[in-house]
């Protein structure tokens, strides 16, 4: 196959639009030839924000007899600066892929079968309002619940708080950034955020812990990272494997999965005992320095060796290096950190780490953000909220500050005694299958419901199990709320409609306000739109709305954002400083400062290795897999397997094959084995968001291998109730031993829906 | 003042290889389905734990001694303006010739014209009032530098000037346009 012929598509949208040579000008009669004209450049051109991940970054739709040919950054938006990821330059691929959702739809056979009927939104709509009515009329709203991931999200959970019902919850706290916002919340009263309060681009010394900045491709991040590294910034990567930023780095530590902790102390360690912290910015700001000198003393680099198997000088050397650029030395907080239910106090010593150096609120570390204050549209007040008080809240986990979607998920099955059972959800934008650990928890929450309303663009796998599936146009058909971030700079970005929904799809706020109107909320749905919503409060805001919708973007004034500049140093905790040693955990009886308990994390038995995914530049969860301008750039995904390990395995680059867990579960698909020395022996490595199994899927479905369907395990972090997930372990099933291990189809079968 | 000489400079210190530029290039350019102009190489060299890596975003090298062009049979390829090698989709038969003379692989057929496509260094924007390309544009990591490099003040000139560089299959002699940045 030559180099540039990736794949071979059946349909696919956006070159119909513009052929080569469709359009010729000859411009240049010097030459007399004619010269390539492709003529993608809009009749009009829209300012919007991205929604392909959920960073929001302003681009710019070009619209051309009524087609949207290509996507660009908005040079006036604080998060693109113009340039962008290839998920946001790949958007049309979303919009214009062939298996979108376009009728809203009822279920006709048994729930899962995927067997729907096209109705009309009235007969839909009324179809979930009957049912929650009747949900709530016999259990209370409290047996409702939502999750809701992305930004169009807004409107129903407005809708939720105004029907009474508190169960919302999101797989983005949980399952991905919760232990990071409790870990930093207890260190500094404030939660870090999205975007990331780190002020990469002024960094001189960068420590990545797992982190995979240049595959995790939030655009903004990854555009400061290159800043930092152009400006020569040292970076310190620890990874199991060796990561595009690994390749950046001037030192690369290949820490044995589950032991980043004990770096994390070592480090503490060596800058408290050879003076290397910042001892001003502790004394003026940090309570428990004495009972943290004295907890880190043992854990030496020595101590650390054997568990991180990283060797004492390089440990010595890295933290000296940290201690040498600090306060301009940012230890990254990290965004998905739910690994082995560790992970709030793991996020903690990241946060010490950084208080140590002096880098919260200082230049090149974290930043305190500026935002701009959007006055809340004026309605009544949501009154009470019913929920569940139990696995879903907090009373079990007693610092989760959000609902956990997989105790919402648990408290759905039937040993939940009594009357106090979910009965019923929606789910907007949240492929729950794919993002909650345990997959067959959530089929059985899934057939215990008494109804399940479903708002999504493609029809993915929680789709199939939906009785009304409500379609909903994507992001470039809808306005949404205004984005005001807390940022480096106070800003405001608008969501508008670039062209009218495709079929009979409809934006999320008309899906909210018809459903209000059916459950009697009509007070609560008082606009016209979502644009006059919004406008309504950028107008209270004192913002000008002609110009915000020409440009996309409206900017404030900046605002000091360093402690050096005028910032000021507040920190919300208990006793109003950062928090080394924490009373609240000590009291709670959780480890007041991070301990290393060297029974926490299992190593894999023999024959297995410990799963560990992440994430591939072009694409987001299982969002994007079914995007065919986007699987241009990568079709599916591979297992990493050490060389030394697939030589002893006998196993060959591109050989496809599946895993297998410590449970059992094989996987559902194959895919190709990629012999690399870039990851240690005692693990591999898939990307997210492959092995698609819904129907509906035509491009997805059957490519690659689900790591969701292999995480049959989570250890439950104590503190807030994340979801560890890097707790699992497989070996790898050739072909020929599929059929004994009870896997379904054949490989022959599976390889043929690959190449359709 | 002297004739307009275009180049690209590629950072490979700073660039991840996230293929944003090959996207921006498909839809800027409406390429075939299926097809690129621009692509990334990656190139891991030696074993676990001691591993350097290097990243490549590629495209053709738009060389000053263009093989493609020498071996075209009726002219269909080119030097065109600024030095950017084209070709002229009216007299390309598809004959391929050119396609086996690029040491770069940077020629395909394309499926629905059945006459040979590559990159053009955006020569659509660059020679109409937009200075970049599109892949240029996009990158997220600003890896990519573009412009005249017979003008001394142009940005390419002073990256090229100020760090080592080289370029892919020197001992071909084509005396390519493309560089990378160490």
């Amino acid at each position: 196959m030559r180099r540039r012929e990736f794949i071979k598509i059946s349909s696919y949208g956006i070159a119909g639009a513009t052929l080569l040579g469709g359009v010729t000008t000859n411009w240049f009669d010097l030459y007399g030839d004619q010269l390539p004209d492709p003529g993608t450049d809009g009749d009009r051109v829209v300012p919007t924000f991205c929604e392909i991940c959920f960073w929001k970054c302003g681009i710019l739709a070009h619209v051309k007899d009524g087609r949207v040919t290509k996507i660009t950054g908005n040079p006036k938006d604080p998060l693109s600066q113009g340039h962008l990821c290839p998920r946001g330059t790949g958007g049309t691929g979303l919009l214009y892929d062939p298996d979108r959702l376009t009728q809203p739809l009822l279920r006709v056979d048994k729930r899962g079968s995927q067997e729907f009927e096209a109705v009309s939104w009235d007969a839909a709509l009324n179809e979930v309002a009957e049912n929650f009515e009747r949900i709530k009329a016999r259990y209370g709203a409290g047996a409702l619940a939502l999750f809701s991931h992305g930004y169009g999200g807004s409107w129903i959970k407005h809708l939720f708080k105004a029907y009474g019902c508190g169960n919302i919850a999101a797989p983005s706290y949980a399952q991905c950034r919760g232990p990071r916002e409790v870990g930093f919340d207890l260190t500094y009263g404030w939660t870090v955020g999205s975007p990331e309060r780190t002020d990469l681009r002024n960094s001189r010394c960068i420590v990545l812990v797992g982190s995979h900045l240049g595959e995790n491709m939030h655009n903004t991040q990854v555009q400061d990272f290159a800043h930092a590294l152009r400006n020569g910034a040292d970076l310190i990567v620890l990874d199991p494997r060796f990561s595009t930023a690994a390749s950046k780095a001037n030192h690369w530590l290949p820490v044995k999965p589950g032991s980043d902790l004990a770096i994390l102390l070592a480090w503490m360690n060596v800058l408290i005992e050879e003076d290397l912290y910042d001892r001003d910015y502790i004394e003026r700001y940090a309570y428990g320095f004495d009972q943290l000198k004295e907890h880190v003393k043992s854990y030496t680099p020595e101590w650390a060796y054997p568990r991180t198997g990283i060797e004492p000088d390089l440990i010595r050397r890295t933290a000296r290096m940290m201690g040498a650029s600090r306060p301009a030395t940012l230890v990254h907080p990290g965004r998905h950190v739910t690994w082995y239910g560790n992970d709030t106090q793991r996020s903690r010593a990241i946060a010490i780490l950084n208080a140590l150096l002096g880098s919260w609120g200082r230049k090149g570390g974290l930043y305190i953000p500026a935002q701009v204050n959007l006055p809340p549209y004026e309605y009544p007040s949501y009154g009470a909220a019913d929920h569940r008080p139990d696995r879903a809240n907090p009373s079990d986990f007693p610092l989760a500050d959000e609902a956990l979607a997989q105790g919402i998920r648990d408290a759905t099955v039937p040993d939940i005694p009594g009357d106090e059972r979910i009965r019923g959800w929606m789910v907007y934008g949240s492929n729950l299958p794919a993002s909650l650990p345990n997959p067959e928890q959530t089929y059985k929450a899934l057939q215990e419901l008494d109804f399940l309303a479903v708002v999504d663009v493609l029809p993915v796998e929680m789709v199939g199990w939906a009785d009304v599936v409500l379609p909903e146009a994507t992001y470039l058909e809808r306005c949404d709320e205004p984005f005001a971030p807390a940022y480096r700079e106070p800003f405001v970005s608008i969501r508008q409609e670039v062209v009218p929904p495709l079929g009979e799809s409809k934006p999320g706020w008309w899906i909210a306000r018809e459903l209000g109107h059916r459950l009697g909320l009509n007070e609560f749905f008082p606009w016209k739109d979502a644009m006059e919503y919004g406008e309504s409060r950028l107008e209270a805001a004192g913002l000008s709305c002609e110009h915000i919708r020409e440009e996309g973007v409206v900017r404030a004034e900046r605002q000091p954002i360093y402690f050096e500049d005028g910032a000021v140093p507040e920190f919300y905790t208990d006793s109003g400083k950062i928090e080394l040693y924490s009373q609240k955990l000590g009291a709670l009886g959780f480890d007041p400062m991070p301990a290393f308990h060297d029974d926490e994390i299992e190593d894999p038995p023999p024959g297995y290795f410990r799963l560990l995914y992440g994430r591939a530049p072009m694409h987001s969860f299982t969002r994007t897999t079914n995007n065919r301008l986007l699987s241009e750039m990568m079709d599916e995904n591979a297992v990493w397997v050490n060389a030394t390990i697939a030589k002893e395995w006998g196993l060959e680059d591109g050989e496809r094959i599946r895993l297998k867990n410590q449970d059992g579960v094989v996987s559902t698909y194959t895919a190709p084995v990629r012999v690399t020395e870039r990851i240690r022996p005692d693990c591999v490595y898939i990307v997210h968001g492959y092995g698609h199994t819904a129907r509906g899927l035509h491009f997805a479905k059957g490519r690659g291998i689900s790591d969701s369907e292999l995480i049959t395990r989570y250890t439950v972090d104590p503190i807030m109730g994340g979801t560890g997930m890097n707790v699992n372990f497989v070996t790898f099933v050739r072909a020929g031993e599929v059929a004994e291990n009870g896997a379904t189809g054949a490989d022959a079968a599976v390889a043929e829906e690959v190449a359709s | 003042m002297s004739e307009k000489r275009y180049a690209m400079a590629v950072d490979t210190r700073t660039c991840v290889g996230c293929t944003a530029c090959v996207l921006a290039c498909k839809t800027e350019n409406a390429v075939a389905e299926g097809y690129s102009r621009d692509w990334i190489t990656t190139a891991v060299s030696g074993s676990f734990p001691n591993l350097q890596m290097s990243i490549h975003s590629e495209r053709c090298n738009h060389c000053e001694n263009p093989p493609c062009v020498h071996v075209c049979p009726t002219g269909a390829s080119y030097i065109g303006p600024g030095g950017i090698v084209l070709v002229d989709h009216d007299k390309c038969t598809g004959c391929k010739a050119c396609i086996a003379a690029c040491p770069y692989d940077a020629r395909f057929v394309d499926p629905r014209t059945g006459t040979i496509d590559k990159c053009t260094f955006c020569v659509h924007r660059v020679e109409n009032g937009v200075p970049t390309t599109a892949c240029q544009d996009v990158c997220p990591t600003r890896s990519i530098f573009f412009g005249d490099i017979n003008d001394p003040d142009s940005e390419i000139s002073r990256v090229l000037r100020e760090r080592d560089h080289y370029v892919l299959h020197p001992e071909a002699g084509t005396r390519p346009r493309h560089y990378f940045l160490k």
